[in-house]
């Protein structure tokens, strides 16, 4: 097998790469460089440093955090209990089962379970306590993006405990370590390449979600990715909208630029 | 006699439903002694050691540690450890913190681990390593650090799974040496697990031979190698010409067409025997100052001596080891003495109500169902 059936291997991908990745990015940073007019400028990003735009890359990287750190901590304790089931096949797809049901279903599912007077206030009021709103919250928006996400999360973290050889778990017990220990010293430092892939997994579509922010939370929530869709659709102004997808694309290699390295010292 | 550090009283160990991988084993261990569990795979030898560990807990029967029973003991709070096949290091610390593992479990001060971590990678030849990752040590280097992370703790037994297995042959011949030495210096008692009989020869002050969860033999390599008391025995450890025989009286055996005198008594009259000859106590004589006639069938030079196969008029196949040569084709004689002729009961059954006459009058030579480590405990406990 010669360099040149290499090549030709490639060649199909690096088309695909070349037109459906490459040149749309360099479409879109070409588009953050000109005006509503067409005319070349920075304008654009320099009003992306006023302030209404970097409280909303704030908020919106506050949100991505925020549905990171809770998807993770609810995903991690189950992804280890899985390593620790008998029929880990089964209770894996009960799991993972979710992901496979359309995105946009699943969001208006929880739009009818979340209404005012839903099936989640009724019981409320049959507790006692009063009705309340949750659609266009704060609340329902992490709550359904964290469902949404939790599978991807649990993935790459149960395979990494999963690869964790048995006997160091059997070593690090001869050498003392209860279960505590044993958690602390050994499964979570060597799970830690997957707690990566799922953050990255999580953080970076969380980081430009719009669909669920637009339909949970109403206006309550104004993300970058709401933004974007914003100036594509309803303003028209491309440019803008161009320069905010710019800023989150250096934004997300920021991340797994941070996010990766801590791989490479352990 | 030292008392026992570890007693096993009727151990069986069962895995659900198959049958169970220890039958009702029972020893005791003694205070800095060499030990090697030898036999095949799946004869119980690693589950012996688990069950020491405490990774598992046996189905019935009793362990002691110092006269407490320690069945339910968890692996954690047992003072023995282990050096595991793989050596198990963990791969996201380096040398330092693996042998400092246990030791900050046990929450020593800084200078403290520094010093105990020091000593025990002086010990195994390791310092000025401190600070290399796993994935940067070769295998012998790697099994260094495994004893070295296990001996840090002292415990009073170290156990070691096959731990020379995955070294090549220079460097298992070389660690061979070191773990005895260790075992010495350290003045601790070793287990040590291996299906490597030669490594069981050269390095144990005991060895317990295993076969489908029994002992079958339990004594000192040269008792082992010298005078194996059952079949299984002679064909596991070193090699052997094997054929079958029959005990004319005490100390007459017969087999190849003639009546030897032996050193073997304590069978029933007439019993088929099967009888253990090694091939290097047969000597090459002249046909007519020979025990036994046969015709050489192939020769081969193995370096140290040669290996020869002769024929008797019988049809026994013979395995001759010797420095000195025959031609294929040549007729000579074999000589050997009277205390080279082992003489095993047969295991297959070939004795009617054989539990009921023998043993019972001669506790030297134990039945095969009648555990030979029930006889009284050796002397020469202490070294």
């Amino acid at each position: 097998m010669g360099t040149a059936l290499r090549w030709l291997l490639f060649v199909p991908y690096g088309a695909w790469l070349l037109i459906f990745v490459l040149l749309p990015l360099g479409l879109v940073v070409v588009t953050s460089l000109r005006d509503i007019d067409g005319a070349w400028t920075l304008a654009n990003y320099e009003r992306f440093l006023t302030p209404t735009y970097l409280a909303m890359a704030g908020t919106s990287v506050g949100y991505a955090f925020l549905i990171t750190v809770i998807t993770l901590a609810v995903a991690y304790p189950a992804a280890y209990l899985l390593t620790r089931t008998r029929q880990k096949a089964f209770w894996l797809i009960f799991l993972i089962l979710p992901s496979w049901v359309n995105l946009l279903l699943k969001t208006y599912a929880f739009l009818g379970l979340l209404a005012l007077h839903g099936p989640v206030n009724a019981l409320f009021l049959a507790a006692g306590l009063p009705e309340r709103p949750l659609l266009f919250t704060d609340f329902s928006f992490l709550l359904v993006s964290i469902y949404i996400f939790i599978p991807f999360m649990i993935l790459p973290i149960f395979n990494a405990i999963e690869e964790i050889p048995p006997g160091l778990i059997e070593a690090a017990r001869d050498l003392g370590a209860g279960r505590w220990d044993v958690f602390r010293r050994v499964i979570w430092p060597l799970s830690l390449d997957g707690v990566r892939a799922g953050v990255q997994a999580v953080f970076i579509p969380a980081l430009s979600l719009f669909m669920i922010t637009r339909l949970i939370a109403g206006n309550r929530v104004i993300t970058l990715g709401t933004a974007i869709e914003e100036h594509f659709l309803v303003t028209q102004d491309w440019g803008m909208g161009a320069t905010i997808a710019v800023m989150l694309v250096v934004m997300m290699a920021a991340v797994m630029a941070v996010v990766g390295r801590k791989g490479e010292r352990t | 006699m030292a008392e026992p550090i570890i007693r096993f009283v009727e151990v069986t160990k069962q895995y659900d439903v198959d049958p169970p991988v220890l039958k009702g084993v029972s020893f005791e261990l003694e205070r800095g002694k060499f030990y090697t569990l030898l036999g095949p795979s799946g004869c119980g030898k690693t589950t012996i050691l688990r069950l020491i560990a405490g990774f598992t807990k046996p189905t019935s029967g009793d362990i002691y540690f110092h006269g407490r029973r320690i069945n339910d003991v968890p692996p954690n709070r047992r003072r023995v450890n282990t050096v595991f096949q793989d050596y198990a290091l963990f791969p996201h610390l380096d040398v330092f913190e693996n042998v400092a593992f246990g030791l900050r479990i046990q929450r020593l001060k800084a200078a403290e681990i520094e010093r105990k971590v020091a000593e025990a990678l002086k010990f195994v030849n390791l310092s000025g390593y401190e600070r290399r990752k796993i994935s940067e040590l070769s295998g012998g280097q790697r099994q260094r650090v495994a004893i070295a992370r296990a001996i840090v703790m002292e415990p009073e037994v170290l156990l070691l799974d096959e731990p020379l297995s995955a070294l090549d042959l220079k460097l298992r011949k070389a660690m061979q040496y070191e773990l005895r030495d260790l075992q010495r210096r350290l003045g601790i008692t070793f287990v040590f697990v291996t299906h490597d009989q030669e490594e069981a020869l050269t390095m144990s002050d005991e060895i317990f031979v295993l076969n489908e969860g029994r002992i079958e033999q339990r004594g000192t390599p040269k008792e082992i190698y010298d005078e194996p008391k059952t079949r299984f025995v002679a064909e596991f450890i070193g090699e052997s010409n094997i054929v079958p025989g029959r005990m004319v009286a005490d100390y007459r055996v017969a087999f190849a067409g003639t009546v030897f005198d032996c050193v073997d008594r304590g069978f029933r009259p007439h019993e088929p025997v099967d009888v253990v000859i090694r091939p290097e106590d047969l000597e090459l004589v002249p046909p007519e100052r020979g025990k036994l006639k046969v015709r050489i069938e192939s020769v081969l030079f193995l370096g140290v001596h040669y290996e020869m196969i002769g024929v008797d008029e019988a049809g026994n196949r013979w395995l001759v080891h010797s420095t000195r040569r025959a031609q294929p084709g040549e007729a000579v004689g074999l000589d050997f003495d009277p205390e080279d002729i082992h003489v095993m009961r047969r295991p297959d059954g070939a004795l009617p109500d054989r539990s009921t006459d023998d043993g019972a009058d001669d506790p030297e030579r134990p039945e095969r169902e009648e555990p030979a480590w029930t006889a009284p405990p050796r002397k020469g406990a202490a070294t």
